[in-house]
C-alpha cells in the first residue's frame, strides 16, 4: 500500500501555501473517487494529498446572474437540487447517473471536470450549458469557457497552483430546456460508451433559436457540435430538420474504435440521438 | 510509518484511531477496530460491499480517506442492532426472505438500504433499485434483496 501523508487545509490561502511547498509531489483531491482509485491502480504516487473537502463555502447551488455551482458540490446535491432539475435538466440527467449512491454522495463536479476523462458525464452538459469554469491561483481568479478547457485525455488548461473554484452558468435566452443522453450498455454503474447533451431555445413562434449541441467519447476532448447548432438556427422543430441536424453532428465528430465501443457506432448514435435530445428538450421547455 | 490521530464517533461511541494518514476508512475499520463487517470486494468504488453510512450518507469505506473522517459520525452494519442484541428490521427481513446467501454483500447491501428508508421510509420498487445499484451481488439476483427491503419498510411502518 502507497504510504503518504494527508493535509486538510482550511482556507484557499492555506491550499496555495502547499502547492507552492509541495509542487509536483502533491495531488489535489476532492471526492476522491477518481484519485483514490488511481492511487490504488498505482497510476497515482502523491507523497502528499491535498484535501480541497475542507473548504465548505466551495459547495454551492446559487441562482443570481445566471447560476453558480461551487467546485465541491457533489453529484448527489445536483441530483437533489430542484432547481438544477427543472432549469439546468441536462446536468441533473448527468449527475443523478454517474456511478452508484455512494459515489455520487462523495464525488464532485469540480473533481469531474478536473480527472477530464474522455467521459466524463458532467462534461456535455457544461458544454450544452456554456458554462464557464471559474480557475483561482495565488495571484487571482481567471476564467475560462469549458469549450476550451479540455486540451486532451485528462489533460486541461489548469495550471498546477490553480484551483477550480466554480462553475458559471448564463442565464439562458428565452425559453430554454436541456437534456443528456447518457448511451451506455447498463443502466447503472457503467460509464458512457457516447453522451450526447442538447441545450435548446425557442422562439414564441417555436422556432429554434438557440441551439449548443455537447458531445462526450466523440472526440479526444469533449466537443461542441457548432455546425449542426448553426444548421438549426432559425429553423423549425421538424423532424427532417432533426435528422439532418444529427447527420452533420456526426460528420463533425471524430470518434475512436475502443474496448468499448467502434468509432461507425457512435457516429451512428450522434445521428440518432441529436433529434431524441433537442426534442426531449423541446418537450421540457413546453411542460415549464 | 508517520501515524495520525483520528477522533470521531463510531456507532454511537466516541473513538480514536491512530493510523497512518493513508489509510482508508475500511482498512481502519477492519484492522484497527476489528471491525470486518465491511468488507473490501474491489476495493475501488464498484461493488459497494464495503459500503457504511457516514452523517447519514451511504459511501464506500474503501475509498474513504481515514483522515476525512475526523468529526465526523460512522455507522457499520455491527451498529444497527438495538444493544439489547434486537436485529434492526432489515437484518430480520433479510434473514427471513432469503436476502442472504453466501453473505459477502449483505453488509453492504443492509447499509445501502438503511440510508434509503432513514429518509424515504416507502420507498417504490424503483428508488429501492436504484439505491442499491452500487452493490453487486453474486448470489441472489437481487429480487430477494429488493423484496427483503420491502418487507423492513413495512415492518418498520407496523412499528410506528
Ligand atoms: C465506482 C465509480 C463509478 C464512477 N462512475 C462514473 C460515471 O458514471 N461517470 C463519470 O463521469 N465518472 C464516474 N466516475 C469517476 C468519478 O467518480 C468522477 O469523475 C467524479 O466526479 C470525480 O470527482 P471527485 O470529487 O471524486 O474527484 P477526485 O478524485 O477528488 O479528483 C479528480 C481529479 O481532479 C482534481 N481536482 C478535483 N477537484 C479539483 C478542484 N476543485 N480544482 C482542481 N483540481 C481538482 C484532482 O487533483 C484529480 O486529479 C466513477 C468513479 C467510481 C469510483
Ligand atoms: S470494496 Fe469498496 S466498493 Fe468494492
Ligand atoms: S449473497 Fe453472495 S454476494 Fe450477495
Amino acid at each position: 500500500m502507497m504510504d503518504y501523508d494527508y493535509m486538510k487545509p482550511a482556507s484557499m490561502k492555506e491550499v496555495f501555501t502547499l502547492l507552492k511547498e509541495y509542487g509536483p509531489k502533491a495531488t489535489l483531491i476532492a471526492g476522491g473517487t477518481d484519485v483514490m482509485v488511481n492511487i490504488r491502480n498505482r497510476e497515482l504516487s502523491p507523497e502528499v494529498l491535498i484535501s480541497l473537502r475542507g473548504l465548505h463555502e466551495l459547495r454551492y447551488i446559487r441562482k443570481n446572474d445566471g447560476y453558480h455551482i461551487g467546485a465541491l458540490t457533489t453529484h448527489r446535491m445536483l441530483e437533489q437540487s430542484d432547481m438544477v432539475k427543472g432549469e439546468l435538466s441536462a446536468l441533473h440527467d448527468a449527475a443523478s447517473q454517474l456511478g452508484s449512491v455512494q459515489v455520487r454522495n462523495v464525488a464532485t463536479v469540480g473533481g469531474n471536470i478536473c480527472n477530464a476523462a474522455p467521459s466524463a458525464d458532467t462534461a456535455g452538459p457544461l458544454l450544452a450549458l456554456d458554462a464557464t469554469v471559474v480557475l483561482e491561483g495565488p495571484d487571482g481568479r481567471r476564467s475560462v469557457p469549458i469549450a476550451d478547457f479540455f486540451t486532451g485525455p485528462s489533460k486541461t488548461v489548469r495550471k498546477g497552483d490553480e484551483v477550480l473554484v466554480e462553475f458559471h452558468i448564463p442565464e439562458a435566452p428565452g425559453r430554454f430546456g436541456s437534456a443528456y443522453w447518457k448511451h451506455a450498455r447498463r443502466r447503472a454503474m457503467d460509464l458512457p460508451l457516447l453522451g450526447l447533451a442538447v441545450g435548446l431555445a425557442l422562439s414564441e413562434s417555436r422556432e429554434i433559436f438557440d441551439a449548443r449541441i455537447g458531445l462526450t467519447v466523440a472526440a479526444p476532448v469533449p466537443m461542441r457540435a457548432h455546425k449542426a447548432e448553426e444548421f438549426l438556427k432559425g429553423k423549425p422543430l421538424e423532424a427532417e430538420v432533426l435528422e439532418e441536424a444529427g447527420e452533420i453532428a456526426s460528420s463533425e465528430a471524430s470518434p475512436r474504435d475502443s474496448l468499448r465501443s467502434k468509432a461507425w457506432y457512435r457516429r451512428e448514435m450522434i445521428a440518432v440521438f441529436v433529434p431524441r435530445m433537442v426534442r426531449l428538450a423541446a418537450e421540457r421547455i413546453r411542460d415549464k | 510509518m508517520k501515524k495520525v490521530s483520528i477522533s470521531f464517533t463510531l456507532n454511537g461511541d466516541e473513538v480514536t484511531a491512530e493510523v497512518p494518514p493513508s489509510w482508508t476508512l475500511l482498512k481502519t475499520l477492519r484492522e484497527y477496530f476489528e471491525l470486518t463487517g465491511a468488507k473490501e470486494g474491489c476495493g475501488a468504488g464498484e461493488c459497494g460491499a464495503c459500503t457504511v453510512i457516514i452523517d447519514g450518507e451511504a459511501v464506500n469505506s474503501c475509498i474513504y480517506p481515514i483522515p476525512e473522517v475526523e468529526g465526523k459520525s460512522v455507522t457499520t452494519i455491527e451498529g444497527i442492532a438495538g444493544k439489547d442484541g434486537t436485529l434492526h428490521p432489515l437484518q430480520k427481513a433479510f434473514i427471513e426472505n432469503n436476502g442472504v446467501q453466501c453473505g459477502f454483500c449483505t453488509s453492504g447491501m443492509i447499509m445501502s438500504a438503511k440510508s434509503l428508508l432513514d429518509r424515504n421510509p416507502a420507498p417504490t420498487r424503483d428508488e429501492i433499485r436504484k439505491s442499491i445499484a452500487g452493490n453487486l451481488c453474486r448470489c441472489t439476483g437481487y429480487v430477494q434483496i429488493v423484496e427483503s427491503i420491502e418487507k423492513a419498510a413495512e415492518m418498520i411502518k407496523g412499528a410506528k
